[in-house]
């Protein structure tokens, strides 16, 4: 069959399952955009910058472990999804980005919107392709959603100039396995590790699990549930970790890290047996790493081989699939009691609760932790939820207990100020029958709002939760605690959401009180399109615990107990 | 010895566009210093071999070795100081040699090492040598004094010794169509 670059680029994604595409047109990928209309059971989503397609498509990845696509030209296209690929990266989100180019004969000459984009994303993606030859087309889009998904997933990029795409030759799709020597993500654990595993698992008195994203990512939710049941010991989450294990069991301390439960982080300090399950020791995580869960023997499965001994050295370092190695484990796991262990945890977790923020008296403020905790409440617990960067960020992670996998996304890695409203719409089209709900804050919001008209001209529904503080809240913690308060650039004028969103055909509403939160979840439901819900919250509230940057994990500076003095 | 301190990484990767350039682009993003890093065809056509040397104070070779096994051209990575390996450096070096005495203590000091003199004339002569990193040092502490006015090195190239072959497997064949066929591997430069 003679098809063209572009026509063969629709059979390959047809081939491998992609439902729809997001994306944003330009001269040197308009080869690709015509072949669409020859392919109209492939969905594009025109979004209004291309870093809203990238993210876009993580959104989708991440909240159906398939891969996401994100199209877009030559030049300011390409750059404009540095962004979003970066975001991929950090938190190995499979995404598959198709780029148009110049023409061959032009690559080189600095033609108009040429951009070497191998060159600027080659240390941001997990491999790229520059298509030379229309007739290698076919093996690379396979390549690269094969290397995107599987082993420790990522973004791949595709470049093809537009002769490329105009150049008809001989289509017969590639089958057979695909042929990549030097790809070959480990699997199992040997049995020397096994044993290795098993005896400090043994021995341990005071174990906890790390569990990461990995678990989420390798499918390994029972797995991990079986494992910490049977040998009774407490989980602990990563921030992408959340919904690997569900956060209301009895064996789940919660987040541990920066801004995670203390419980949590006294934990690991004190544990005699760290096993950490498909996360990597982030610096977010661990705090100072010279004081670092001092007096613990370590295990270590992760994927990928370099994440071993990189920032934490571990006395068993297994480089394996988390859901396949932990299965090896449970064959030979023996049952275990750790009750003294557990009850010293759970005391530090009633500690914990007797400081929360949802005790004090409020004063007639409104508090963004009340917020999230009663958008809990009200969707029963039960939401996907999308979170930017920032405050709302943790204060989600806080008071928002997930229960399932893939239900919280968030950008952990990188930190991407402006995912959430992108990544909430890519997750919509992925779970249509789930409820998304974008919980942003005034900041990052209004780096990607432009997207608000994505989500009318596509009619997904999203609901969008703004909390509103006139400060970027985090930034502005960081200055009241290590900068003497001196708020610089962190407060901020902000247009008139409720205006700005019927500006769009929004449904929208302000919320003001505590006792409207209920009501606001009922008009979110009440509409069939996107709407948008502005929470006026205190100004300067703090996201506690906090382990400021570099500190010891256990030095946590703690909300006082009400009555007390702060410290 | 400086050798103790090295960890020598050999790399095979595909011949390839950009492989080169994947590979410092690592170095860079990771922050790894490289002492020496070198790169050229091997017996198939479409397989390249990288000797990269690092500082083993300054960097972990079985990190390097994890990163560079990451990416997806390179096929294979062994530290093969980890075993009994030869390792070879070569140098040219240009001396001034405008009288006697000096023509004469460059011939006498390149008897006594695996090097030769490959042109000579009233003004300067090159030497050349190939030998293990610490050997060709060496030798231009000694020339030194006699006066170096231009050097070059290849960097160094190591193999493990005995029947420990690190190759790929025989059924690996590139999997991109045209490259097949043109056979036009010199064309590429990695």
């Amino acid at each position: 069959m003679l098809l063209t670059g572009a026509e063969i680029v629709m059979e390959c994604l047809i081939r491998e399952g992609v439902e729809v595409m997001f994306g944003y047109p330009g001269g040197a990928i308009l080869p690709v955009y015509d072949a669409m209309t020859k392919y109209p059971q492939l969905r594009h989503v025109l979004v209004r910058h291309e870093q809203g397609a990238a993210h876009m498509a993580d959104g989708y990845a991440r909240a159906t472990g398939k891969v996401g696509v994100a199209i877009a030209t030559s030049g300011p296209g390409a750059t404009n999804l540095v962004t979003g690929i970066g975001t991929a990266m950090l938190d190995s989100s499979p995404i598959v980005c198709i780029t148009g180019q110049v023409t061959r004969g032009a690559i080189g000459s600095d033609a108009f919107q040429e951009i070497d984009i191998t060159g600027i994303t080659l240390p941001i993606t997990k491999h790229n392709y520059l298509v030379n030859d229309t007739r290698e087309l076919a093996y690379i889009i396979r390549e690269a959603f094969h290397i995107a998904r599987t082993g420790r997933p990522g973004p791949v990029l595709v470049d093809i100039p537009k002769d490329v795409q105009n150049e008809k030759v001989e289509f017969e799709y590639p089958e057979g396995p695909i042929r990549l020597p030097g790809y070959r993500p480990p699997s199992a654990a040997d049995d020397d590790q096994l044993a290795a595993a098993l005896e400090l698992i043994k021995q341990a008195k005071k174990p906890i699990i790390l569990a990461g994203h990995g678990i989420l990512m390798s499918g390994a939710s029972n797995e991990l549930r079986e494992l910490s049941e049977r040998a009774q010991i407490p989980v602990t989450l990563t921030l992408l970790g959340k919904g690997a294990m569900p956060e209301n069991h009895p064996l789940c301390v919660g987040m541990m890290g920066m801004h995670g439960a203390a419980a949590c982080n006294y934990a690991i300090q004190e544990a005699d047996l760290l096993i950490a399950l498909g996360m990597r020791f982030d610096d977010r995580v661990t705090g100072n790493l010279k004081t670092y869960s001092p007096n613990s023997r370590k295990i270590h499965v992760d994927i990928d081989p370099s994440e071993i001994n990189k920032n934490v050295k571990v006395d068993v370092g297994i480089a394996g699939d988390v859901r396949t190695v932990m299965g090896q484990l449970l064959t030979k796991l023996p049952a275990k009691q750790h009750a003294e262990w557990i009850a010293r945890i759970r005391d530090w977790q009633e500690d914990g609760d007797e400081r929360d923020i949802l005790h004090y008296e409020s004063e007639g403020k409104l508090y963004g932790a009340q917020v999230i905790n009663d958008l809990w409440k009200y969707t029963g617990g039960d939401a996907v939820t999308v979170s930017d960067v920032g405050q709302h960020q943790m204060l989600e992670a806080q008071y928002y207990p997930h229960q399932r996998p893939a239900t919280m996304l968030t950008s952990g890695g990188l930190g991407t100020m402006g995912f959430g409203l992108p990544a909430a719409i890519g997750a919509k089209f992925g779970k249509p029958d789930e409820e998304v709900w974008a919980i942003v804050g005034d900041g990052g919001f209004q780096m990607t709002m432009a997207e608000l008209a994505t989500a009318m001209q596509e009619g997904v529904k999203v609901n969008i939760v703004i909390l509103n503080n006139a400060f970027l809240g985090m930034v502005r913690q960081w200055q009241e605690f290590f900068y003497e308060e001196r708020y610089q650039a962190t407060p901020m004028f902000n247009p008139d959401f409720i205006k700005l969103a019927e500006a769009y055909g929004i449904p929208a509403m302000r919320v003001t009180r505590r006792d409207q939160i209920e009501e606001s979840v009922r008009f979110a439901r009440s509409h069939e399109t996107t709407v948008l819900i502005e929470y006026v919250i205190e100004k300067e509230e703090i996201v506690y615990p906090m382990v400021p940057a570099g500190a010891d994990l256990h030095n946590m500076l703690r909300r006082p107990k009400p009555g007390e003095k702060q410290s | 010895m400086i050798e103790n301190n090295k960890q020598t990484v050999v790399a095979l990767v595909e011949n390839k566009p950009g492989v080169l350039n994947r590979v410092a682009s690592l170095f860079r993003r990771r922050n790894f210093n490289v002492d020496s890093l070198t790169v050229g065809r091997t017996h198939k056509p479409y397989i390249s071999r990288m000797t990269i040397v690092v500082d083993a104070a300054r960097v972990d070779g079985r990190r390097i070795a994890a990163n560079l096994f990451k990416l997806v051209n390179v096929i294979d990575v062994k530290l093969v100081s980890e075993e009994p390996y030869v390792s070879r450096d070569l140098a040219l070096i240009k001396v001034r040699t405008d009288d006697a005495d000096s023509r004469n203590a460059v011939t006498l000091i390149c008897e006594r090492y695996p090097a030769r003199i490959v042109d000579i004339g009233t003004k300067v002569a090159i030497i050349e040598i190939t030998a293990q990193e610490d050997i060709v040092e060496a030798l231009i502490n000694e020339l030194e004094p006699i006066g170096i006015v231009e050097m070059v090195r290849t960097g160094v190239v190591a193999m493990g010794r005995g029947v420990r072959i690190l190759d790929v497997d025989a059924d690996y064949e590139p999997s991109i169509v045209s490259s097949q066929e043109n056979g036009n591997y010199q064309a590429y430069s990695v």
